[in-house]
């Protein structure tokens, strides 16, 4: 079946592979590319959160250097978060920030010959059932429970629940939405350079660097921004003018 | 009724090429968000910096339905959920 699409099919993949596999509890397990790109971009990360957080512990009162990058993304990642969320900002800069830089590398991963993580569904369902989990943690954290009966309901007045189903999915809907947005950008950079590469063999020497630079840098620099954005603007909306509990 | 996977593998094919035309309306919808953000930021150069990124995010909420579309053309082509 390797010959059915694409006349010279076997040259374009980008496809996920299986590298090792073990069985876990009587199921058949399998560690794939994902898990091996995953693992880099962690490793990656967790040096540079090592070394901003050397950086910052011997920081000096003028900062330079390393020190001053590393103060720049924090102000600016708390910048993006409070301009969006305003005064409930305080608890979200945390988690806010981690899936904005992880997002961020791991799209961009593609440009140190990685295949994106954020290009297998697995990565991203997980970041937005996160995002999901979260966003209803602060609607009760922050509204009384018989204005989250009235939200429900909302169209219609209170002791009228026929409208609920709707709300529900249209909750039900945001993870989805949220991670097949990112999934399928990330994913359809992937497979144009791959089919690039692929069918055009060795005319493809330099000049698909300019299409590198939009795939993976300009499209996945979008697309983490919008991933962090929609979740800060669900949980404001959630959030509403309630006050914390 | 038998059909064989060739057949099979065009008609995915034609479905992928049929299932991307649902990028013609996040391209329009897309180009008239950046034409009334273009205008705004005429009207008032000092906002520039809300009205990108409410246009951005916009245009990636208005971008999913495309993205559904290029999503069924990558399995139908790739992962071939009809063959049997």
């Amino acid at each position: 079946m390797q010959q059915g699409i694409l006349l010279s099919g076997s040259d374009v993949d980008f496809m996920i592979h299986g590298i090792f596999q073990y069985s876990f509890f009587g199921h058949q397990v399998w560690i794939t590319t994902s898990h091996v790109c995953i693992l880099i971009v962690m490793l990656i990360l967790t040096g540079f959160a090592i070394a901003a957080n050397r950086a910052i512990v011997k920081g000096s009162e003028v900062p330079g250097g390393f020190q001053n990058v590393v103060e720049l993304i924090v102000e600016k990642l708390d910048g993006v978060v409070d301009s969006s969320m305003g005064k409930a900002a305080n608890g979200y800069y945390n988690y806010i920030g981690t899936v904005f830089i992880f997002i961020l590398f791991s799209n961009i991963s593609g440009l140190l010959g990685l295949r994106p993580p954020t290009a297998d569904y697995g990565v991203t369902l997980p970041l937005a059932l996160i995002t999901f989990a979260m966003i209803r943690f602060s609607k009760w954290k922050y509204q009384k429970p018989l204005t989250i009966w009235e939200d429900y309901c909302s169209p219609l007045p209170k002791w009228l629940p026929i409208w609920m189903p709707i709300n529900v999915i249209s909750n039900l809907a945001v993870p989805v939405s949220l991670s097949l947005r990112l999934f399928a950008n990330v994913l359809s950079g992937t497979a144009m350079m791959a089919l690039i590469y692929g069918l055009l063999g060795k005319f493809a020497t330099v000049w698909p660097a300019a299409l590198h630079v939009y795939f993976d840098l300009f499209s996945g620099a979008i697309q983490t921004y919008v991933f962090c954005m929609l979740t800060m603007t669900y949980i404001s909306n959630e959030i509403g003018d309630g006050v914390r509990r | 009724m038998d059909f064989n996977e060739n057949f099979i593998l065009g008609c995915s094919a034609i479905g992928a090429g049929l299932a991307v035309i649902a990028g013609i309306g996040p391209g329009v919808g897309q180009g008239i968000a950046a034409g009334h953000a273009a205008a705004a930021v005429g009207r008032n150069p000092g906002a520039i910096g809300d009205i990108r990124s409410t246009m951005l995010l916009g245009q990636a909420v208005a971008e999913t339905t495309g993205l559904y579309g290029l999503l069924v053309a990558i399995l139908l082509l790739f992962v071939k959920p009809l063959l049997p």
